[in-house]
């Protein structure tokens, strides 16, 4: 949604919205994360960023595919490779480059957490069949990358002197892209009148203490909520680094749009 | 190979899966981990990328003790002569045998 | 020192086919000989995913980005599968990693080269796993078991991989003009390279009679280079693709595809590392190691304390 777009009012428009926000952070996510791919601190976590980024990417091709059926698009590329940046909803945390792995699990961290609670949330009010049906099947991959990103926390935290500097210096910087996560727009608020979304707002204290007890118990400092806060995103105001990820990542289908790449 | 440069290694678990709800587990492969519930995140992220486990033991290699080859004679040719131990040893009339 | 009845007996259980397994007595040389080989095997399929992931974040579809990062994955897991096996043979991973990062052990040199156009990613599928593929095959039935086993489970996995290359390059093949560009260019690029793949002719391959002997591998190079030129001619013909050597013409009387003279010393100076992409490929996978080191570290010292830790506890 770029600053140019309207509230959605009818059902129809708010399920796509929906769908839409949730599929660009998923999306935006999954490519930070397939950035790794060969590049791993170790085999087996090569495998295990890989799968994350495969169920992120998964998620968003199905979430995509179907507000592809309700708006009439051919299928769920078009929304991945024929937007801008303006028009991408994801939270800036997302598309924030991948610096090291310090920086992808707290990022991780703190999205699945939030995911973990929206879906679950989402599971209980979405009265669309077919909605409903994603989020049931994709809670159970966010449940596993919440406990992966988690235990991650914990290792690096309560680790070696290099890894806890390492890995509270990531939750310093990213912290300023928290506030995003529980903003709550008219998009949302007309989203929720239509039992398409949920007031994020309401589990913002369960996330709260959830972070904050995992950062003790890995001997971590909670950083300081009371410091500026980024927002926007969702409504299109991005940080710079969202449009070097949309022109690499579009650059081969936009350039040849009639070609078939499927 | 310059010995300057070896950095850290996790230790060697061998994962052990279970194909189906009731089968028997078998052994996967092994994987490196620093701790048990990483070897247990590891082996999930290798050994059930294509759903071919639901459930899965993993044990710190070192642990595993296993027969040596000189243990073939005495550990397995005794069995060679109990074929009572072994189903196909009974005859069993055809049609109970269809039945499966 | 072996013995000669030692040796013997070993010759009599390889030629009965019988199946050598970690514990079993094995010649030192067998020993040796598997140790290089598999750990070459292993080094490739992770050097092997530098190229390929070149071009995860530029797909030009989601259904094309998921298939290509899970290609890449795949080979990390065989990598993974291959290190095992050959851990079963008393050399650590650790060992074996830094012998080809900062020593003299190799990896297929396929992955020396660049990958230009996402139509190498179709051709890497299609030639490069349709190669490894033939060579996996046969190594399913090697005489050591680990070995064995790791390839099978390989092959199994690796089949998708072929056929998600051939199935998008038949796509662009049959595309536009510029995707027909693109298709033809990378298998001009990646044809000769691959038929490297299978190593020297077996008149220079030094290693070849003796794993074959102990049948390690049960085919020469040559046998499976043909075999494979054999399927490929097929293959590119159905899509409408030309191979890029004017020498391929069928021979009546063997019933295989005769081929021109492989640039032999290309192949050599890349295996002595000056190919296109040799510094760059160690210098990404150096990195990789070299940067998660202090990841390692931190899970293995959180381990330490936490051990300390319920120690003191009970």
């Amino acid at each position: 949604m770029s600053t140019l777009d309207t509230i959605p009012k009818t059902k129809q428009e708010s399920l796509v919205e929906v769908l839409l926000r949730l599929g660009d952070d998923r999306l935006i996510h999954g490519h930070r994360l397939s950035e790794w791919a060969g590049h791993g601190p170790e085999l087996e976590e090569d495998l295990a960023l890989a799968n994350v980024a495969l169920d992120m990417i998964g998620h968003a091709s199905s979430l995509y595919s179907y507000a592809a059926k309700l708006e009439g698009k051919q299928d769920e590329d078009h929304y991945a490779y024929f937007r801008d940046d303006i028009d991408f909803k994801n939270i800036a945390m997302l598309e924030l480059p991948r610096v090291d792995f310090a920086f992808t699990i707290a990022k991780q961290f703190l999205f699945s957490a939030f995911s973990y609670f929206l879906y679950r949330d989402l599971i209980d009010t979405v009265e669309d069949e077919q909605f409903n049906g994603m989020l049931q099947k994709h809670f159970k991959e966010i449940k596993y990358h919440l406990r992966h990103s988690r235990e991650w926390v914990l290792r690096l935290g309560d680790g070696t002197e290099e890894s806890k500097k390492r890995i509270q210096s990531a939750f310093n910087d990213l912290w300023m892209y928290t506030g995003e996560l529980f903003d709550q727009d008219d998009t949302e608020k007309a989203a929720i009148s239509h039992n398409l979304y949920v007031d994020v707002t309401s589990f913002k204290e369960e996330w709260m203490k959830l972070v904050k007890e995992t950062l003790e118990e890995a001997t971590l400092d909670v950083p300081d909520n009371d410091q500026y806060m980024f927002s926007g995103a969702r409504g299109g105001r991005h940080t710079e680094h969202l449009g070097h990820l949309l022109a690499e990542m579009q650059f081969l289908r936009r350039s040849y749009p009639d070609a078939e790449w499927k | 190979m310059n010995k300057k440069n070896q950095k850290t290694e996790w230790p060697l678990w061998e994962v052990f899966y279970q194909p189906k709800d009731g089968k028997p587990f078998e052994h996967a492969g092994s994987v490196h981990a620093p701790d048990a519930e990483m070897a247990l995140q590891n082996a999930r992220d290798t050994y059930a990328r294509r759903n071919e486990g639901i459930a899965f033991w993993v044990v710190p290699s070192d642990q595993i003790v296993a027969s040596t080859p000189e243990d073939v004679g005495p550990f397995f040719d005794p069995a060679n002569d109990k074929p009572y131990r072994h189903p196909q040893f009974y005859s069993v009339p055809r049609a109970v045998k269809k039945r499966k | 020192m072996d013995t000669q009845q030692q040796l013997d007996e070993f010759q009599k259980r390889i030629d009965n086919g019988e199946t050598i397994e970690p514990k079993d007595w094995m010649p030192e040389r067998y020993r040796k000989q598997l140790i290089r080989m598999m750990s070459q095997h292993a080094h490739s399929e992770i050097v092997g995913m530098l190229p390929e992931g070149n071009w995860i974040t530029r797909a030009p579809s989601l259904k094309r980005k998921m298939v290509l990062l899970a290609k890449v994955q795949d080979e990390a897991g065989h990598g993974l599968y291959l290190y095992s096996a050959t851990e079963t043979l008393g050399a650590e991973r650790r060992e074996l990693v830094e012998d080809y990062l900062y020593g003299n052990a190799k990896y297929s040199s396929i992955f020396n080269y660049p990958t230009l156009t996402y139509a190498d990613i179709c051709v890497i599928g299609w030639l490069v796993d349709g190669a490894a593929i033939v060579n996996q095959t046969m190594l399913a039935k090697s005489s050591y078991g680990p070995y064995a086993r790791a390839n099978l489970r390989i092959c199994k996995e690796e089949s998708f991989h072929k056929k998600q290359g051939y199935e998008m390059l038949a796509k662009m093949a049959d595309g536009t003009p510029e995707q027909q560009r693109m298709a033809q260019d990378a298998v001009n690029r990646w044809w000769w390279p691959t038929l490297m793949m299978f190593g020297p002719h077996d008149s220079d391959s030094p290693n070849s009679a003796e794993l074959i002997k102990w049948a390690v591998k049960t085919k020469t190079n040559d046998e499976l280079r043909q075999h494979f030129v054999d399927r490929m001619v097929m293959e590119a013909e159905a899509i409408g693709i030309s191979l890029p050597d004017p020498n391929l013409k069928y021979n009546e009387e063997t019933g295989h595809w005769d081929f021109g003279d492989i640039p032999w010393d290309e192949f050599w100076s890349v295996v002595k590392g000056d190919g296109p992409m040799n510094r760059e490929r160690m210098r990404a996978r150096r990195k990789a190691y070299e940067d998660g080191e202090w990841v390692r570290e931190a899970a293995m010292e959180y381990a330490r304390k936490k051990k300390l830790r319920e120690g003191k506890a009970s």
